[in-house]
């Protein structure tokens, strides 16, 4: 019998830039569109800004999942190319997680422009179910 | 009058005892600092017993230094008694003070490492016998310390009054450090007594573009020695590691390794040489590169754990590999 | 000076809104006890004059210093609040805002546990974030009296004139070799019937006759760099191969070019020589020799026109030009192209010679158009008895496009009621899906052409075309949905009314700007209801139908928003940007150079081993920062301080 109670609810930390993907989650909101409640917004000038540092804090903390959603490269960034930094680090970073045993599914990049509220709200669902079946983030049981 | 010598006991952890050749070394070049020093305990080069140093009153001893990581009951014991013992103690080197090479142990378990290393082609070992915390040989119980999973930096053992980094320390920075203590001048607690600027403000390459192609390994091509190993497309460490070595290895035509830790405003190394390389390998044409390219591109990075946490990964943020399985 | 952080909390209920979902005591009770928070309140409409009250109040008498408000999202309220601090002496960047309403209660309706946990979450991120909020000094930039208007149809002229008239210096660059758009094509407009080009005409002339514009033709914004104030602008100068100011227009070269390419002003249903004029009121009225077309711009190859050209305006030696501008705002008004319904062959267009669209229509019943205003079949080029509207076309599908074109009701009305003035006899049906006469007059107009013209409504979308290969007539099958019957009528001639799709060369513009567009092309304003003409890039603005599908009048009104947004930008001759640029710590900086080239503002040089950061030219984005291997650089709002804060109180304990 499966106990509800204690069914797993992933906590999903999200890096938006301010001028794309942050604007594409508030769209989501005016159009009332539901998604699921596991994301936790942090609002960036541009995804170029997300240091690697900021994502392994957020696993050392216990989120179960990190979406980084940025411009559509290559030309939608505010900022002309911040985005493509994003990409080029985020590899690498997956790289990293692989060694350090950790699922490279649970950091994840997306391209979410401001028009694209619709499609956030899929993504946040989509990853959260993810989530939900990979389980808690390895890091909390030790 | 006679000046009172400073006393100093030093102790080690997981070392190399490279460290402790750093402090012959200041014997060497720095006799009169080290004749203003009394070391009362150092098992490395001198004579005392754990048990007389056991005995001495607490904070009695200026001054300790403990190399060496956490890595074992031992270390940990050690540590905790010259803290007891010592009124400032210094975090000397880069496995005390980051976790050092040492570190990398933190990406297996005691289990995994023991059934390697005690199994070799080369070790005559049929039995496969591991060490044991524990044994009767003769009627005697022999005891050997707990080799720890996770190896350990020394703040995370005991409080750490300075650090000095490096591996090990250069002499002129311990130089530096001893002679703040003989005056007084020392910073406030929790420092590093190092520069908190970059590597490359000492390097004596030239720097000219950051906008790396090609990864090269330092065998795969014969650099430059004028110019910065970086814009060579060798991974250099220096931009992420603090100056106060005298970039010796670059001039030696090695890359910096890291040794000295990242400044205090660099939280995780490793994820600083991620954040950087991730910017400058594949700048120039970035904006026509396609997903497949980006992989292929920074696949050139073959071991970014290994290569950026070489001295680093106790200290980073996840501090180790994690072990439990899907 | 590093006080001790006072924050207080401000909940809003926003109505409903927030109120309606969240259990606005328990958040109150929760935000009232988090580290740092020395009060906090709740209240319907913090936005309010009273809302803002409570602000003031805590701020003098419980002398708070960093204010939080959980809210709406900060691209709405941001500034508002900011203002509230900054008249009560505190710094507007001692404030932050806890978006949990678009971010929290209007996406999880009917979970209001969840979204009260996400509304602490979310507060208690906000309260630490704020408890490490720096004081900044907003950045202050000159800004000069010049706007660049790019695109010469009907909305850039009337920014233009505007902007002119004010006393601005106006550049107006169009990419064709006349300005007029694709209002010069129009025969007579809705719902007045006014004759298009009467109207447009003395316009144009104004903008060649106006002192303060600067208009150039055949040209394109090539690169646009800077910011407000102080964008510098390349524009690539084509050639036209004749002095605009020597050519009389005799039009004798056109009468000799041996070269003849379909004309795009009368919707390639005629023909115009290499050498040609686009149409007789152009502005310049400079007559532009097509070097895509033309033999060779040699006498080795032609040279006819030279030869007859007496004035000797034309000049094969002409060469593109390179221009560059310096001006402190920009106004996009780059236009539309029509929908070309050979992308899905729709209805069999292009294969079926009797098919024809709106604009192939419209310059049929222009009399200066290719068959002087007589509207014939292009098979046998006699008239039609007969004709079916298709609306639609383009428009309002999901495999063309999801919008709706706004015109298309009204020109199809437009063009019918033309048909029936002319040929009363002419039986003209439209098969419609909707009619939308929202505008003046528009209902009018339409019940007009019912009533008084004879004009036929059938409401259905048209499946289907077939065509009889003989006699070229066209049978189209369509449900009657009104009647609820199919049908299937034969007819002379179809026209299909063709939807507003961006200018071609929309995407290009985009990337220049680096301004956002929707997912259909057409530009984005900075908010769908309150700032409609500005984008979020400070001194680009939007008019016409490059921000979306829209009538003249509507086009003109947007123009004239966009001049008065642009003027309010160039007259106070200052302009506050926010200080969202980064420090460098030089006593952490080796010179490494990594941040150097990875900015794409080129905002950052090496000078004697450390790098120096531009403020004028630094956009805060803050690639620099993460990327710098030392943590020497510090973005101005967006610390690793601030945001490590953030992180670190993102997942509940």
């Amino acid at each position: 019998m499966i106990d509800m109670s204690s069914k797993f609810e992933p906590q999903i930390l999200g890096f938006l830039c301010n001028w794309c993907s942050y604007a594409g989650a508030d769209l989501a909101g005016t159009g009332r569109t539901q998604y699921s409640p596991n994301l936790r917004i942090i609002r960036v000038m541009c995804s170029g800004r997300v240091d690697p540092t900021f994502i392994l804090a957020a696993m050392k903390n216990g989120a179960d999942g990190v979406l980084i959603a940025g411009c559509h490269p290559p030309s939608d960034c505010h900022y002309l190319t911040g985005n493509l930094k994003a990409r080029r680090r985020y590899h690498l970073l997956l790289k990293l997680l692989d060694q350090l045993g950790i699922e490279r599914e649970r950091v994840r990049l997306e391209w979410v422009s401001a028009s694209e509220g619709e499609r956030f709200a899929k993504i946040v669902d989509e990853f959260t179910e993810q989530i939900r079946t990979m389980g808690p983030n390895p890091l909390k049981s030790s | 009058m006679s000046q009172t010598k400073l006393k100093l006991a030093i102790g080690l952890g997981a070392t190399c005892s490279g460290c402790d050749m750093a402090i012959v070394d200041l014997a060497e070049k720095l006799t009169n600092v080290f004749n203003a020093v009394d070391i009362v305990f150092w098992p490395t080069a001198s004579d005392q017993k754990l048990k007389e140093f056991e005995q001495l009153p607490d904070a009695s001893v200026d001054l300790g230094f403990y190399h060496g990581s956490i890595a074992n009951e031992e270390n940990k014991e050690i540590a905790h008694l010259l803290r007891k013992k010592t009124k400032t103690l210094i975090s000397f080197g880069a496995c005390a003070c980051h976790g050092g090479v040492p570190g990398l142990a933190n990406l297996t378990t005691t289990k995994e490492l023991f059934a390697t290393v005690y199994a070799t082609p080369s070790t005559a070992n049929p039995d496969l016998k591991q060490p044991q915390t524990k044994t009767t040989i003769g009627g005697y119980s022999l005891v050997l310390p707990e080799k720890f999973d996770t190896v350990q930096c020394l703040n995370e053992c005991i409080d750490v009054d300075y650090y000095l980094p490096g591996c090990p320390p250069e002499v002129p920075l311990v130089e530096k450090a001893i002679e703040a203590i003989l005056t007084g001048k020392l910073p406030a607690k929790g420092e590093t007594l190092a520069p908190n600027r970059i590597l490359c403000d000492e390097c004596p390459r030239k720097r000219e573009e950051k906008k790396i192609p090609k990864i090269y390994r330092i065998q795969q091509i014969i650099p430059d020695q004028e110019k910065c190993l970086l814009d060579q497309g060798v991974i250099c460490l220096g931009p992420s590691t603090r100056m106060g070595c005298g970039a010796r290895c670059l001039e030696a035509n090695m890359p910096c390794r890291g040794c000295m830790g990242p400044t205090s405003k660099a939280l995780d190394q490793g994820a600083k040489m991620i954040a950087s390389l991730g910017s400058i390998l594949g700048l120039e044409g970035e904006e026509a590169m396609t997903e497949e390219e980006v992989k292929q591109l920074m696949d050139q990075v073959k071991d970014p754990l290994g290569l950026f946490y070489m001295f680093t990964l106790p200290a980073s943020i996840l501090k180790r590999r994690n072990m439990t399985q899907k | 000076m590093s006080e001790q952080p006072r924050i207080g909390v401000y909940l809003c209920h926003c109505g409903t809104n927030i109120a309606g979902v969240i259990d606005m005591k328990r958040l109150l009770a929760y935000a009232e006890k988090l580290p740092n928070v020395v009060v906090a309140r709740d209240y319907t409409y913090m936005c309010s004059d009273p809302g803002q009250q409570l602000i003031r109040k805590d701020i003098h008498e419980s002398k708070i210093n960093r204010v939080v408000a959980a809210a709406c999202s900060p691209t709405l309220h941001e500034p508002t609040f900011r203002r509230v601090l900054e008249e009560e002496g505190l710094s507007p960047y001692f404030f932050d805002m806890a978006n949990i309403r678009e971010q929290d209660t209007w996406v999880h309706m009917k979970n209001p546990e969840e979204a009260l946990q996400i509304a602490q979450d979310t507060i208690r991120m906000s309260a630490a974030r704020a408890a490490r909020l720096e004081e900044l000094k907003p950045k202050e930039v000159k800004v000069g009296r010049r706007a660049l208007i790019i695109g010469g149809g009907i909305s850039g002229i009337s920014a233009a004139l505007d902007l002119a008239n004010a006393g601005f210096t106006v550049y107006l660059v169009e990419k064709s070799p006349t300005i007029g758009g694709r209002m010069a094509q129009l025969d007579k407009t809705f719902p007045t019937m006014d004759c298009s080009s009467c109207i447009l005409t003395p316009k144009m002339v104004s903008i060649s006759r106006h002192p303060n514009v600067k208009l150039f033709t055949y040209a394109e914004v090539k690169d646009v760099q800077g910011f407000v104030g102080n964008f510098k602008v390349k524009v690539l100068q084509k050639p036209k191969y004749v002095d605009e100011k020597k050519c009389t227009s005799c039009n004798e070269c056109t009468k000799i070019c041996p070269v003849e390419v379909p004309d795009e002003f009368n919707a390639n249903l005629s023909w115009r020589k290499a050498i040609y004029i686009p149409f007789p009121q152009a502005v310049p009225p400079s007559y532009v020799l097509d070097e895509e077309n033309c033999l060779g711009l040699t006498p080795l190859a032609c040279g006819k026109c030279i030869d007859v050209c007496d004035p000797d305006a034309i000049d094969y030696d002409q060469r593109a030009k390179e221009i560059e501008l310096d001006v402190d705002t920009i106004i996009v008004a780059t236009g539309y192209d029509p929908y070309n319904p050979l992308n899905e062959h729709e209805y069999n267009y292009g294969m079926f010679q009797n098919v024809v669209t709106s604009l192939e229509m419209e310059r049929m019943l222009n009399a200066s158009g290719p068959t002087s205003g007589k509207v014939v079949r292009p098979s046998d080029l006699k008239e039609p008895k007969r004709i079916v509207y298709v609306q639609c076309v383009g428009s309002r599908n999901e495999k063309t496009n999801l919008y709706c074109s706004r015109v298309c009701c009204m020109y199809a009305v437009k063009q019918a009621r033309q048909l029936k003035e002319k040929h009363p006899e002419i039986e003209v049906r439209i098969f419609y899906v909707d009619i939308r006469a929202f505008g003046k007059g528009f209902e009018e107009f339409y019940e007009r052409a019912a009533k008084d013209y004879g004009v036929l409504f059938t409401r259905g979308r048209v499946a289907e075309i077939l065509e009889d290969p003989k006699e070229k007539n066209l049978t189209v099958r369509v449900e009657d949905t009104l009647l609820g019957t199919p049908l299937e009528l034969e007819t002379d001639m179809v026209v299909l009314s063709v939807g507003i799709t961006p200018s071609v060369d929309a995407n290009e513009i985009r990337k220049i700007l680096k301004i956002p567009a929707g997912p259909d092309g057409f530009f984005s304003e900075a908010h769908p209801k309150l700032r409609p003409v500005d984008t979020v890039v400070d001194g680009i603005l939007i008019a016409g139908t490059a921000a979306g599908p829209k009538d003249i009048p509507d086009a003109v009104a947007q123009a004239k928003a966009a001049a008065s947004g642009a003027a309010s930008l160039m007259a106070p001759g200052v302009y506050v940007v926010e200080p969202y640029y980064a420090t460098i710590d030089d006593s952490i900086c080796g010179g490494c150079g990594t941040c150097v080239l990875l900015c794409p503002f080129r905002a950052i040089t090496i000078e004697d081993k450390r790098a120096k950061l531009n403020e004028a030219l630094c956009k805060g984005c803050g690639a620099c920062a993460s990327a710098c291997p030392a943590g020497a650089i510090k973005p101005n709002h967006f610390t690793d301080e601030q945001i490590m804060a953030q992180v670190e109180q993102a997942v509940a304990k």
